[in-house]
C-alpha cells in the first residue's frame, strides 16, 4: 500500500524542484500525445522549445518572447498577491479588456492632437479601468459576501460584450470603411506604445512588468502589507488576530491585480495589437493564472514561468504552421503543465509512505 | 480472577519516536484503571492499539485469556471494547437517537432505539431525551450521547479519553456515579486523564506512562496527587508562587459589554461588567463554548465594541483594532495555538513578527526588520525554554507545549499592561504548565493585570486573586478566590446542564 504522510516541515527541496519535474513530465506526456497524433514527438517538442530561441528565424521570435511574456507576467504578478492571500481573482481577462478600452478610449478622445501627456493619461486610464472592473467583485464580496471567483469570472463575459459593442459602436474607426475596430493607435504617435529599442520587443509594458516584479518582491519580503497577504493565506484567523483587516486586504489584492491586468491591456492595445477589435483578447488573463502557479506565486518564479508560457505560445504557433499540429493539442500541452505542477506540488507538504496500512 | 484485558510488551514506533515501548498492563473485570501521563507520553497510542485503530509493532494483547488483535475498531467493538473520544463525532443537525443510530452496525427502528436510549439513560443516571437535536445540547449532554452509544453495545471495557475536560463539577459528579455503577456491574473502565484529584476519587489502580514507557503503578487512593504528578514528570515540581502585592489603579474596565454572536455556533456576550486593577489576576472559568472565545476576541480587538463598553486606563478603546490595542498596552493570547495564535506553516521568526511588530519596533514605516524579529524570536525561545532547533522552524513542527510556551512568551516579553490569555496550559505538560503559570504571576507582580480564561479550575484557583464564571455569555460577579469552594464555583458555572436549572 502507498499512502501519503504529511511532512513536519514543508520541503524546501521539492518547492524548488517541482516546477522542473512538472516541465519534464509535460515533455514526456506531451510527447506521447503528439506521437498519438502521428507526429514525431521529439521533433514536436524541439519545434516548440528550440525553434523560437535558436532556430533559423530566432531573430524574429525572440522579441516576441518579451511581447507575449510581458502581459502574462504583469497580470500574474497581480494575481499572485491575491492567490497568496486566498483571494481568487479569476477575471483578469475581463480587467485586461476594460483596461484596454479605458486606455484606448482616453487616447482616441484626443485624436488627432499630439502631446507627450496623452500616453501617460492613457496609462492612468488603463490602470483605472482594470481597477474599477476588479472593484465590482471586491465590493460585492465585502458588502454582501458574494463569491469573488464566480463574480470576477462572469464579469469577463460582460467585458467581452463591452468590447464587441465598443468595436462596433463608440470606438469604431470613422474612416474604417465600416469594418469593426477602432483607429490604429500605432499610427497615432502620441498614443503609440512603441518599442523603446527598435526590434527588441522591449515596449513600455515590459518595463511596467519589471517594475511590478520588483515591487511585488519587496512588498512580499519586506513590507507589512506583503506579510499580511502571506499570513492571511496561511492562517486567516491568525492574520485577523495580528491586526489584518480582511476587507481592506481584499480590496487591496483585487484592486492591485485588476490594475495590473488593466495596464497589460492598455500596453497591448496601444502597442502590439494597435486597435480595439472584437477579437482583441486572446486569453492572457486566463493563461496568467497558470503562470502565477507555475511560478509558485513568487515574483522571480513568475518571470521565468511567464517566459516559458510565452515560449509555448510562440513555439505552439510554429508547430501548428510547420507540423500541422492542431491548436487544441497545444492547449492540452499547456494545460498539462499546470496539471503536473499542481499534482507534484503535493510532495512539498507530503511524502509517500510505502508499506503497512494504518488508520491512525 | 483472570484479567479481562492483558497487554504484554506492546511496542509501537513512529518515524523518529517510540510512542510505546514494551508497555504491559492488565485490567480486571469491573476495575477502574487510570492511564496517567503527560502529553506525548503515549497514552493515546496505547488506547488506539486496544481500540484497533493502530497496530502494534511488537507485543500481544489478550482478552479473557484469548489472543486479541483487533484489525479495526469494528472488531474491537465486537469484542466488547467501547471508546468515548475526547472530541465528539456527532452531527449537530440530527437528533440524539439519529446520531446513535448512525454509529451502530445494525440499528433498530428509531422508535425502538429511543426506548433503549431511555432505558439506558434511566439505569445509569444519564438524563438525556432521545428526540432532542444535538446542536442544542451542552458539552456534558453531548458526552452522554457518546457514552450511551457505547453502552448500548454492552461493552466489557469502556475507554474514556479525558472525559471531564468539558464538564462542570456537578456534571463530573454525575459522570462518576455512572462510571461507578458500570464498574459495580462488572464493566472495566480505562480512564485517561491528567486531573489527578479525579483519578484519586474514581480509580482503583493507575499505570503511569512517561516517554512511552511504564514508569510506575500505584493505588491512587493511597497516593497523593503530588506524588503521582512527580512520577508523571519524573522530577520534583515547584508550585507557582508570588509575593503578595497591593493592587494599584484600575487598568481595564468593561461596562455592560454586549455583542451578538459572531458566527452561527458562537455565543453572544451579554452585559459583561468587570474591572481589573494593576497587579491583579482575574480567573474566568466556565464550560467551553460559553463565550470564552468571544470574550477574548472582544478584548484582543478582533471584535470591536460600541462606545462606552471597553476602557483601558480610562480611555475608550472599543473601536480600536488589535494593533492599536497592543500599542495601548492590551495584549492577548487566544486558545487555538495553530491557526489563531500562530500561523502553522510560518517560521517562529515570522510568528514573532505576527504580534510583536508594533511593540518590539520590528517595523519602521511599514517595512519589516527581519533580523530584529529573529532576535525577538530567539529571545522568546531562550527565555521560555522553547525546545526547537531554531527560530527558522515552522510553528507546526513544535509540540503543543513548546508552541504554547512560545505563544505566551511572545506576549509576556512585550511587557503588556493588561494580558488576556485563553486556556494558557491546555494540552501542555505539567512542567511547562508550571512555567507558564509562573510567568503570568511574575507579570502581575511587576504591575500588569492578567485575565486567565481557563477550563482548568485547579489552575484558576492556584493563580487567580478573583474568580468569575462565564455562563451562556454572562459573566458572574467576580469573587475572591479565598475560601471559594468547588461547589460554589460549579453553581457559578451554571450547575449541571439538564439536571437542575441554575440559569439566571
Amino acid at each position: 500500500m502507498i499512502r501519503l504522510e504529511k511532512r513536519p516541515q514543508p520541503s524546501r527541496f521539492f518547492a524548488y524542484v517541482t516546477p522542473l519535474l512538472a516541465v519534464l513530465a509535460t515533455f514526456l506526456f506531451g510527447g506521447l500525445l503528439f506521437a498519438a497524433l502521428g507526429k514525431d514527438p521529439v521533433q514536436s517538442i524541439m519545434t516548440i522549445f528550440w525553434e523560437p530561441l535558436f532556430g533559423e528565424f530566432a531573430f524574429y521570435y525572440r522579441p516576441q518572447l518579451l511581447i507575449k511574456g510581458a502581459p502574462l507576467v504583469l497580470i500574474a504578478i497581480g494575481l499572485s498577491l491575491g492567490f497568496k492571500a486566498g483571494i481568487w481573482n479569476i477575471g483578469a481577462e475581463g480587467q485586461y479588456i476594460m483596461g484596454a478600452l479605458f486606455g484606448a478610449g482616453m487616447g482616441l478622445a484626443f485624436y488627432p492632437t499630439e502631446s507627450v501627456l496623452i500616453f501617460p493619461a492613457m496609462v492612468l486610464a488603463g490602470a483605472f479601468g482594470g481597477w474599477a472592473w476588479a472593484m465590482i467583485p471586491a465590493l460585492l464580496k465585502v458588502k454582501f459576501g458574494t463569491n469573488e471567483i464566480l463574480v470576477s469570472l462572469m464579469l469577463v463575459y460582460v467585458a467581452e460584450q463591452f468590447l464587441a459593442s465598443m468595436s462596433l459602436g463608440l470606438l469604431k474607426n470613422p474612416e474604417g470603411f465600416g469594418f469593426p475596430g477602432s483607429r490604429n493607435l500605432q499610427q497615432y504617435a502620441s498614443a503609440h506604445n512603441a518599442e523603446i529599442i527598435a526590434g527588441s520587443g522591449m515596449h513600455w509594458g515590459v518595463v511596467a512588468a519589471l517594475i511590478a516584479v520588483i515591487f511585488a518582491y519587496v512588498l512580499l519580503a519586506r513590507h507589512r502589507l506583503g506579510f499580511a497577504v502571506r499570513v492571511t493565506g496561511e492562517a486567516p484567523r491568525a492574520a485577523r488576530f495580528s491586526g489584518v483587516n480582511p476587507s481592506r486586504l481584499l480590496l487591496f489584492c483585487l484592486g492591485t491585480s485588476g490594475m495590473l491586468a488593466g495596464l497589460a491591456g492598455l500596453f497591448e492595445v496601444s502597442g502590439p495589437a494597435g486597435q480595439v477589435s472584437i477579437d482583441f483578447n486572446v486569453g492572457y488573463g486566463f493563461t496568467a493564472i497558470i503562470v502565477a502557479f507555475l511560478g509558485r506565486l513568487h515574483p522571480i518564479g513568475i518571470v521565468l514561468a511567464g517566459l516559458l508560457m510565452a515560449l509555448t505560445y510562440i513555439g505552439g504557433d510554429i508547430a501548428q504552421s510547420q507540423l500541422g499540429l492542431p491548436a487544441a493539442a497545444i492547449q492540452v500541452f499547456q494545460g498539462m503543465l499546470l496539471f503536473f505542477l499542481l499534482a507534484l506540488d503535493l510532495f512539498t507538504n507530503y511524502r509517500l509512505q510505502f508499506g503497512r496500512t494504518e488508520a491512525a | 480472577m483472570t484479567a479481562l484485558l492483558a497487554l504484554d510488551g506492546l511496542t509501537k514506533a513512529y518515524p523518529g519516536v517510540v510512542a510505546n515501548d514494551t508497555v504491559s498492563l492488565s485490567i480486571a473485570p469491573g476495575e477502574v484503571h487510570a492511564l496517567l501521563g503527560e502529553n506525548g507520553a503515549g497514552k493515546s497510542t496505547l488506547v488506539k492499539m486496544i481500540y484497533g485503530l493502530v497496530k502494534p509493532d511488537q507485543g500481544t494483547m489478550q482478552m479473557h485469556g484469548a489472543p486479541y488483535a483487533p484489525l479495526e475498531p469494528r472488531a474491537a467493538r465486537a469484542a466488547g471494547v467501547g471508546m468515548v473520544f475526547q472530541h465528539f463525532s456527532l452531527f449537530d443537525a440530527l437528533s440524539v437517537a439519529e446520531n446513535i443510530a448512525l454509529g451502530m452496525e445494525n440499528a433498530p427502528k428509531l422508535r425502538a432505539l429511543s426506548e433503549q436510549i431511555r432505558k439506558v439513560s434511566d439505569t445509569y443516571g444519564l438524563p438525556l431525551a432521545p428526540d432532542r437535536i444535538v446542536g442544542d445540547l451542552s458539552a456534558g449532554e453531548r458526552q452522554r450521547v457518546e457514552i450511551i452509544r457505547c453502552l448500548l453495545q454492552d461493552p466489557k471495557l469502556l475507554i474514556m479519553d479525558e472525559p471531564t475536560s468539558v464538564l462542570t463539577p456537578q456534571e463530573v459528579e454525575i459522570l462518576f456515579e455512572t462510571l461507578r455503577k458500570l464498574s459495580a456491574e462488572g464493566t472495566a473502565i480505562l480512564y485517561i486523564s491528567h486531573k489527578l484529584e479525579e483519578i484519586r476519587a474514581l480509580c482503583d489502580a493507575a499505570t503511569i506512562l512517561r516517554l512511552g514507557k511504564v514508569v510506575g503503578e500505584c493505588i491512587p487512593r493511597d497516593t497523593t496527587a503530588r506524588e503521582m504528578a512527580e512520577m508523571m514528570v519524573g522530577k520534583v515540581l515547584s508550585t507557582p508562587s508570588r509575593p503578595s502585592v497591593t493592587l494599584g489603579d484600575t487598568l481595564l474596565e468593561l461596562r455592560g459589554l454586549s455583542r451578538p454572536s459572531p458566527s452561527a455556533f458562537g455565543m453572544p456576550l451579554r452585559d459583561i461588567s468587570v474591572s481589573l486593577r494593576k497587579g491583579e489576576v482575574l480567573g474566568i472559568g466556565g464550560v467551553a463554548g460559553n463565550g470564552q472565545d468571544e470574550l477574548l476576541a472582544a478584548l484582543s480587538g478582533e471584535m470591536r465594541a460600541p462606545e462606552g463598553m471597553v476602557h483601558l486606563k480610562g480611555v475608550d478603546i472599543g473601536a480600536l483594532g488589535p494593533n492599536a490595542r497592543r500599542i495601548a498596552g492590551l495584549l492577548a493570547a487566544p486558545e487555538e495555538r495553530l491557526g489563531h495564535a500562530a500561523a502553522p506553516d510560518m517560521s517562529l521568526t515570522e510568528n514573532a513578527m505576527l504580534t510583536g511588530a508594533a511593540r518590539e519596533q520590528l517595523e519602521k514605516k511599514g517595512f519589516l526588520n527581519w533580523p530584529a524579529a529573529r532576535g525577538f524570536a530567539e529571545r522568546i525561545i531562550e527565555t521560555f525554554d522553547v525546545r526547537t532547533p531554531g527560530a527558522g522552524n515552522a510553528a507546526r513542527s513544535l509540540s503543543g507545549g513548546n508552541l504554547q510556551k512560545f505563544v505566551i512568551g511572545r506576549e509576556v516579553l512585550q511587557r503588556p499592561e493588561v494580558l488576556v490569555v485563553n486556556q494558557p496550559t491546555w494540552g501542555v505538560d505539567a512542567s511547562a504548565a508550571a512555567a507558564i503559570r509562573q510567568a503570568l504571576l511574575d507579570l502581575a507582580t511587576d504591575g500588569a493585570a492578567v485575565i486567565v480564561i481557563s477550563q482548568d479550575l485547579d489552575e484558576l484557583m492556584e493563580i487567580s486573586d478573583r474568580f468569575a464564571a462565564l455562563n451562556e455569555g454572562r459573566l458572574s460577579e467576580p469573587r475572591s478566590t479565598d475560601g471559594l469552594t468547588v461547589e460554589e464555583i460549579g453553581l457559578l458555572m451554571g450547575g449541571a446542564h439538564g439536571m437542575e436549572v441554575a440559569h439566571v
